[in-house]
């Protein structure tokens, strides 16, 4: 019998390439790439294993995942469960130690932030709940600066050469995203107490930052698609209520929202929940303006 | 394969349940049970109609496992799989399952999967030990829960017994390259078929594999291998006919699997199309009870295709085809139905489940089976529930 450990250490020897200059960033989502991307500079490389089309609860550990963990030097991600149908497997496929939970090179998001709608107990009759909480905290953007302090130290430990630089840009970013919330606190004074219907739980934290009153969702329970009683449902409770939007984000289904807003006369209205979710979000900030812009247009 | 008497499991699942926390506290006290494991349990049962009896299947060609058999006739339960995994520090993470089955009144307890797997090696090496599904091919690390169908692939069922898992350790190592490029290999005990009887003094069978895989744009990706489980086997039963086999029996296995979904978001609507190609070469002695010993050279092919297709949120349709072929030769007498190559046994099968969670799904599948010397048409309904931890799945 031939012996396939020696030959595959000769192998793994031979072709360990040596490390490239750039810092590579991988993010589950496109908002922390985004983020990466602003603090980083010309020194980090960051790419996004979800786009803004898809739902971050259903990807895959594709081969394509693996390859690019198995090479990034910091892993960011939101945590909190929400990749966990996923990205557990994608961590022990990828043989990369770096990037383990516990080092330097992983970074949960949601560590960082106050986490919402924490279950007092935790039962999937409920449907698909998160246990530690609402883990779609990017609709606000008051939680991105916390997130933006620890990825930046992180860069700087990783990459110690590039510390004062990745300092600099912290600190740029830090003035314009102050500037930016300042101006988006202005405009969200118009929209306090406007009530919406949202296809999934997933806009509490946008909610709490607009002062938006969700009247209920799509699904009846968190990741059961909406059925066509729980939606006769909604219509009658509906009712007496004034919602001014059915707010979906662009990986979901559109069937629901717009049996419903032709039923109840309520337009339905796709809100960016990321980077690249709908035209015109091209970066963090624009996000957070077509999100106001998109909301102002269906304001009393 | 180990098996421990029902007491044993009466014992474990108290305990399992103990372990589960009731609730976690909104006030974020931390108690003992904190660091459990992830916990779930695989529920699973069945009703199958069979036109033929099921106890009189013969694969005329193949020497095949014991365990071949489909489904039982009628209302059944299939395997009741308990799953723990946990890290268990920062260098080395664990997995344990273990199914419960239901055979002829008897309740018997599998211990189908006990393994670690290091989490911090470097230069992209990682080694699993313990026992574990072998990495070859694309169906075989699959549990049961996890299958398109009902029922294994033909060519998965009289070449591995349904799946080969074993004890041994493995390497594998993941290339450090834009392309996704990954080697391995592993040393094994040698208990389960298609190897038997623990040959080299415990290290019985090994196997290699590479893989290869991408992405097409942002809708497709893909994934392609090559794998070789080499086997010795000493005094290996094979089901009917009382034939035991002594010998070398190696299996070269190639895989291909794409996925497609609009967009790449498989939530709404996608399709999966997968295809695995198997020769196996069997060199060695028989002995046929009531008929005596004799040389044995045996040259076998089995694939199958399949492509599910989830066309709504809840809903998927799949169909799979199978096919096995062999070539024999048995010097010094005829045997007239084990090991006769004449036919070229096929199967074609459809599916439609519906899952109105993921935890939860419903499955009607219909298959016609023609072994060359019957032909069968079988009906099946199955349910599979998941409770407890949301396990991941491999591509």
């Amino acid at each position: 019998m031939k012996s396939p450990v020696s030959v595959l250490a000769l192998a793994a020897w031979l072709l360990s390439a040596p490390a490239l200059a750039d810092l590579k960033v991988f993010a589950c989502e496109p908002e922390w790439a985004a983020l990466a991307g602003e603090l980083g500079g010309a020194r980090v490389e960051a790419v996004a294993a979800v786009t803004g089309a898809q739902d971050v609860h259903y990807i895959q550990a594709r081969p394509s995942l693996i390859a690019r963990v198995r090479n990034a030097d910091l892993v960011v991600c939101t945590g909190a469960d929400l990749e966990v149908a996923w990205l557990p497997l994608l961590l022990r496929q990828a043989n990369n130690p770096r990037v383990q939970p516990g080092q330097t090179g992983f970074l949960a998001a949601a560590d960082f932030v106050t986490l919402l709608e924490i279950p007092v107990a935790v039962d999937r009759a409920g449907g698909d709940i998160h246990p530690f909480g609402n883990p779609h905290i990017q609709t606000d953007p008051r939680n991105i600066l916390p997130v933006a302090v620890e990825l930046s130290a992180r860069l700087g430990a990783i990459d110690p050469d590039g510390a004062a630089e990745y300092a600099r840009l912290l600190e740029d970013f830090r003035v314009r995203w102050q500037q930016a919330l300042e101006r988006w606190q202005a405009r969200a004074a118009a929209l306090a107490g406007m009530e919406v219907v949202v296809h999934h739980n997933s806009w509490i934290y946008m909610n709490a930052w607009l002062g938006l009153d969700q009247l209920g969702s799509l699904e009846a329970k968190p990741g059961v698609p909406p059925s066509a009683g729980h939606l006769a449902a909604l219509l009658a409770q509906i009712g007496s209520h004034n919602p001014r939007a059915i707010v979906r984000a662009a990986y979901q289904s559109a069937r629901p929202s717009e049996w419903l807003s032709g039923r109840a006369g309520i337009p339905a209205l796709v809100l960016p929940h990321t980077v690249g979710a709908v035209e015109g979000a091209d970066d963090l900030f624009a996000v957070y303006e077509v999100m106001l812009d998109r909301l102002e247009g269906v304001a009393p | 394969m180990n098996r421990v008497p029902f007491a044993f499991f009466a014992l474990a699942l108290p305990v399992a349940l103990i372990l589960v926390p009731e609730e976690l506290s909104a006030q974020g006290v931390v108690s003992g049970n904190a660091f459990n494991p992830s916990i779930s349990l695989i529920l699973d049962g069945k009703y199958s109609y069979y036109s033929d009896d099921p106890d009189d299947l013969v694969l005329p060609g193949f020497l095949a496992d014991e365990e071949i058999g489909p489904p039982e006739e009628g209302l059944s339960l299939g395997e009741s799989e308990l799953v723990m995994s946990a890290n268990i520090d920062d260098q080395f993470y664990g997995f344990f399952t273990a199914a419960l089955e239901d055979e002829d009144g008897d309740t018997e307890i599998e211990l189908e999967e006990a393994w670690i797997q290091t989490l911090a090696l470097p230069y992209g090496l990682g080694i699993k030990a313990g026992k574990f599904y072998s990495d070859i091919g694309y169906h075989n690390v699959k549990h049961p829960h996890t299958w398109d169908f009902v029922d294994a692939p033909l060519a998965y069922s009289v070449f591995l017994g349904g799946n080969y898992g074993d004890t041994g350790a493995q390497l594998r190592w993941v290339a450090p390259t834009t392309q996704f490029i990954e080697l391995g290999g592993e040393v094994l005990r040698g208990d389960s078929f298609p190897a038997n009887g623990a040959a080299n003094d415990g290290a019985g069978a090994f196997t290699l594999f590479a893989r290869t895989g991408g992405d097409i744009g942002v809708s497709q990706s893909w994934r392609f291998g090559l794998s070789l489980l080499s086997a010795d086997a000493e005094e290996r039963d094979s089901g009917e006919g009382d034939v035991t086999f002594d010998g070398d029996s190696d299996l070269y296995m190639v895989d291909f699997v794409w996925k497609w979904a609009e967009n790449g978001n498989s939530k709404l609507r996608n399709l999966v199309v997968a295809a695995e190609y198997m020769h196996r070469e069997e060199d060695g002695d028989v002995a046929i009870e009531d008929s005596g010993d004799a040389e044995y050279d045996g040259d076998q092919d089995g694939l199958y295709a399949q492509a599910v297709y989830q066309f709504r949120p809840k809903w998927r349709v799949g169909v799979r085809y199978d096919y096995l072929t062999s070539s024999n030769d048995v010097d010094g007498f005829a045997e007239p139905t084990l090991l006769d190559d004449g036919d070229d046994p096929y199967r074609f099968s459809t599916m439609l489940d519906f899952s109105h969670s993921e935890f939860s799904r419903l499955r009607l599948q219909a298959s016609y089976l023609d072994t060359g010397a019957t032909d069968d048409t079988q009906i099946f309904m199955q349910y599979i529930m998941s409770l407890g931890a949301h396990g991941a799945h491999k591509f």
